[in-house]
């Protein structure tokens, strides 16, 4: 296949399209409320109203919108229909029909949705994941074959590294400079792994992505595959990814089938396949050095680094390791060039980052906004505020992450904005907290995560994560002294400093983040001090 | 050979290129703490106990695992290290069952000594009492689970020296545990050959030769080191 031919079948592909697309959401959150039924029901209503030449129900990837699903949407005009039910289905081929029904209707033009700047969700909710020639129809595939025709492997590297785009699985490092380090060691068998292992709890924007979209990660894997001279690629992704992983699985056949993975891609020399790697389940093997020891099939403990993975990775060969949403910009940087990329965003934190906005908030679900964008204008305005009641924090970067008090929602959110006030990025997950939340009861939560999740390699991780858990339910249960307050702080510090990987190196924070802003809170649950009985007089 | 000039603990140390600061600090007479380093088999940089301040990084680095660079300046006693490594030996103590009077390595163990090194006297941590059983199939050896510190020098030795690989890890975080061929008894694995490697290589009192008794575990852990360099070396006798 030439471009001339991917072109036109992205044409002929479009030109199939109905006028009338209805789409209904069918992925994970929304298939969980029925919306499978929902689907059939739609095409039969289509079907029963003699509507079957002019209008079609596609099932899509994710809207975004979960906490609200199913979610059915007219691809024509935006109307929007939230928690639809399978009997409500007749009602709405109605209103596309020019009728009326009673249903309840979402807003398209909330700010929720408009506030919302999409990259690597632009085709989230668009089309059918399930067919490649959807992807094909939308220009899929066409940056690659730019990259494979138009750009030497050099080319790509000073592309992305231009862009400023910096990686989105949490520890942004700058892409550009990764890939040019992988691509500068020798020639030879080099691996390209693309890192769904997603393991945050309230997490789930790589699942949205893989289960919406699997053709954009595949893409951007194969142009970093060609930029960086390896022929293989793995997709590790998490056991619980059933449908992510059957997508992942569909996608790869009829990449294959076209020629667009495989050998002699695009009849071109370049050849690259991708195997899917399913893992258990451990938070940790998303751990760069674990997740390659996994998929050698040994255990998933990390390794001290360097040597890193981009000289000495899977099977002691080059490595490059993105996360999947870093991998879901590739396309766009290619397609439309690194400045348009670094236009958006802020002058360190390029482009948007996909975030899953949840806790005490009207509007849950997956948001995608531009860097730069303040933590207020998502709560308040994208997500609603706080059903009844205030917000007291936001907390972002899962178990690694921090708390950030109210007082401080102007923070813009990019890369270095919320390391300062002793968070991080993170992979995406956004928890909202409202004034009834007690910090050191969450503070024990995500210790109780790091506890559990701990390889069990390093001591300060293993044990000194037991300790502190131990320690926090003293507090809570008012058996912890100031003394042993300090000697919690203590640790805390060493085992940020002395464990061997990340999660280690990140498990404290939550509990110190709270203590710089919360620190009142933690006081106040230390064991009253013996009081003196009062005729204890000194009246020997 | 290339060498390499760095400077730790303000002395001037010249060493062979590609060594770890742990070796280079070895040779120049400054010791720092270890537990899970053993001479002749691979790193696991787990115990975290080696850790050195390194000049312009804001980093900890292991130094059983961090190659030595020109010019780089290390600190291997800083007050806070001594800190933290104190910190480190008080979670071992207080994660298992380490009763020493009645150990058989009493006298004889790493983490004893460690304890020492740092000045640990008690731990500020509430002790966990685990109940993590022992296992006295094996004819010759015995492992009592509740003295292991995880170090996984036995699983290393029995791989790397003996070609066994009798040893690995088992479960994650505070639930790990040592585990002999397929999660059997150590009596029933077919691969061990009796060689005793482990019990020498075993920091602690966790691996010990049955018969054994209080304080009579007196390891050689010489041998090993003499074991893996004999063809290196052309020594077969020592
Ligand atoms: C405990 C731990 C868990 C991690 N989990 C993930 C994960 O689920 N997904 C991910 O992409 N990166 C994860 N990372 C980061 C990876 O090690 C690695 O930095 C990342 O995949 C690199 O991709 P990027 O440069 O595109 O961000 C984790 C790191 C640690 C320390
Ligand atoms: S293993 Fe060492 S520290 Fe533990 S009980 Fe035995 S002698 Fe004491
Ligand atoms: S005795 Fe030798 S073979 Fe058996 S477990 Fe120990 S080191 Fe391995
Ligand atoms: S049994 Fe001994 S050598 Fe093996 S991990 Fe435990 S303490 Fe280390
Ligand atoms: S799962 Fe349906 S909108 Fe996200
Ligand atoms: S001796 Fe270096 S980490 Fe254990």
């Amino acid at each position: 296949m030439d471009l001339a031919e991917l072109k036109a079948l992205a044409v002929a592909e479009k030109a199939k399209f109905k006028p009338l697309r209805v789409h209904c959401c069918t992925s994970t959150g929304c298939q969980a409320a029925q919306s499978l039924e929902v689907k059939n029901n739609l095409a039969k209503a289509i079907q029963d109203k003699g509507l079957g030449d002019r209008a079609e129900v596609v099932g899509v990837g994710c809207m975004g919108f979960c906490g609200r699903g199913p979610l059915v949407q007219f691809a024509h005009d935006d109307q929007l229909f939230e928690t639809v039910t399978p009997d409500q289905a007749e009602g709405i081929i109605d209103v596309l029909a020019g009728g009326e029904a009673d249903l309840v209707k979402g807003d398209p033009e909330h700010p929720f949705f408009s506030r919302q700047f999409h990259i690597v969700r632009k085709n989230s909710g668009n089309i059918n994941p399930d067919r490649i020639e959807d992807y094909i129809a939308v220009g899929g595939y066409q940056s690659l074959y730019k990259a494979l025709f138009e750009m030497s492997p050099a080319e790509v590297v000073a592309e992305v590294t231009a862009s400023g785009l910096r990686g989105r699985g949490g520890g942004g490092f700058p892409t550009g400079i990764k890939w040019a380090t992988v691509a500068k060691m020798p020639e030879g068998q080099k691996y390209v792994i693309c890192n769904g292992d997603e393991g945050d709890p309230g997490a789930f924007m790589d699942r949205s992505v893989l289960e919406s979209d699997p053709h954009l990660v595949l893409e951007g894997m194969a142009i970093a595959a060609y930029a960086v001279g390896a022929n293989h690629g793995y997709i590790y992704v998490r056991a619980e990814y059933p449908l992510a992983i059957q997508r992942l699985e569909t996608a790869i056949k009829q990449a294959k089938r076209y020629g667009i993975l495989g050998s002699q891609i695009f009849d071109s020399p370049f050849d690259f396949k991708i195997d899917i790697r399913i893992g258990a389940g451990a938070f940790v093997c998303g751990e760069e050095t674990a997740l390659i020891h996994s998929i050698e099939g040994k255990r998933g403990n990390p390794r001290p680094r360097p040597p890193y993975p981009a000289q000495d990775g899977l099977w002691h060969c080059p490595t490059l390791i993105n996360n999947v949403e870093t991998y879901g910009n590739i396309s766009a940087i290619i397609e439309k060039g690194s400045a348009w990329f670094s236009g958006i965003g802020t002058e360190k934190s390029k482009g948007t980052k996909i975030f899953a906005l949840t806790g005490k908030i009207r509007n849950n679900g997956l948001i995608e906004v531009p860097m730069g964008i303040t933590l207020r204008e998502i709560v308040e305005e994208m997500g609603g505020g706080v059903p009844d009641g205030e917000i007291k924090a936001v907390q972002t970067g899962g178990p690694s992450g921090g708390c950030i008090p109210a007082y401080l929602l102007d923070t813009p959110v990019d890369y270095d904005s919320l390391t300062k006030v002793g968070s991080m990025m993170g992979s995406g997950g956004m928890v909202v907290m409202d004034t009834g939340t007690s910090m050191v009861e969450v503070a024990q939560f995500y210790m109780d995560f790091c506890q559990e999740e701990s390889c069990g390699k390093c001591v300060p991780c293993r044990a000194g994560t037991v300790q502190l858990h131990a320690m926090l339910t003293r507090l809570l249960k008012k058996q912890a002294t100031l003394a042993d307050l300090e000697t919690m702080e203590q640790l805390c510090y060493m085992v940020k400093e002395m464990s061997l990987c990340g999660l280690g190196m990140t498990a404290p924070n939550p509990v110190l983040s709270t203590l710089q802003y919360f620190r009142s809170e933690y006081e106040e649950l230390l064991q009253p001090l013996p009081t003196m009985p009062e005729n204890h007089a000194l009246s020997v | 050979m290339s060498i390499t000039t760095l400077k730790i603990n303000g002395q001037d140390v010249v060493t062979e290129s590609g060594k770890t600061v742990l070796a280079a600090a070895k040779e120049a007479g400054i010791p720092i703490p270890t537990l899970c380093h053993l001479e002749g088999i691979s790193e696991a940089g787990a115990c975290r106990l080696c850790a050195v301040e390194v000049k312009g990084t804001p980093k900890l680095m292991a130094a059983c695992v961090t190659t030595v660079a020109e010019g780089m300046e290390v600190e291997t006693h800083t007050p806070k290290l001594q800190d933290y490594r104190r910190m480190i030996v008080e979670l071992f103590f207080a994660e298992g069952n380490h009763v020493c009077s009645i150990c058989v390595a009493n006298g004889n163990c790493e983490l004893q000594d460690a304890a020492i090194e740092v000045g640990m006297d008690h731990s500020r941590f509430n002790y966990r009492f685990p109940d993590r059983g022992m296992d006295l199939s094996h004819s010759q050896f015995g492992i009592d689970h509740n003295r292991c510190i995880l170090c996984t020098r036995c699983v290393r030795v029995c791989d790397e020296i003996e070609g066994a690989h009798v040893w690995d890890v088992g479960n994650r975080g505070e639930a790990c545990y040592i585990v002999s061929g397929m999660d059997q008894p150590w009596g029933e694995v077919s691969a061990c050959t009796a060689c005793g490697k482990c019990v020498d290589a075993c920091p602690t009192g966790a691996i010990f030769r049955k018969g054994t008794t209080t304080g009579e575990k007196a390891g050689d852990r010489a041998k090993l080191e003499f074991l893996v360099n004999a063809r290196d070396k052309q020594e077969w006798s020592r």
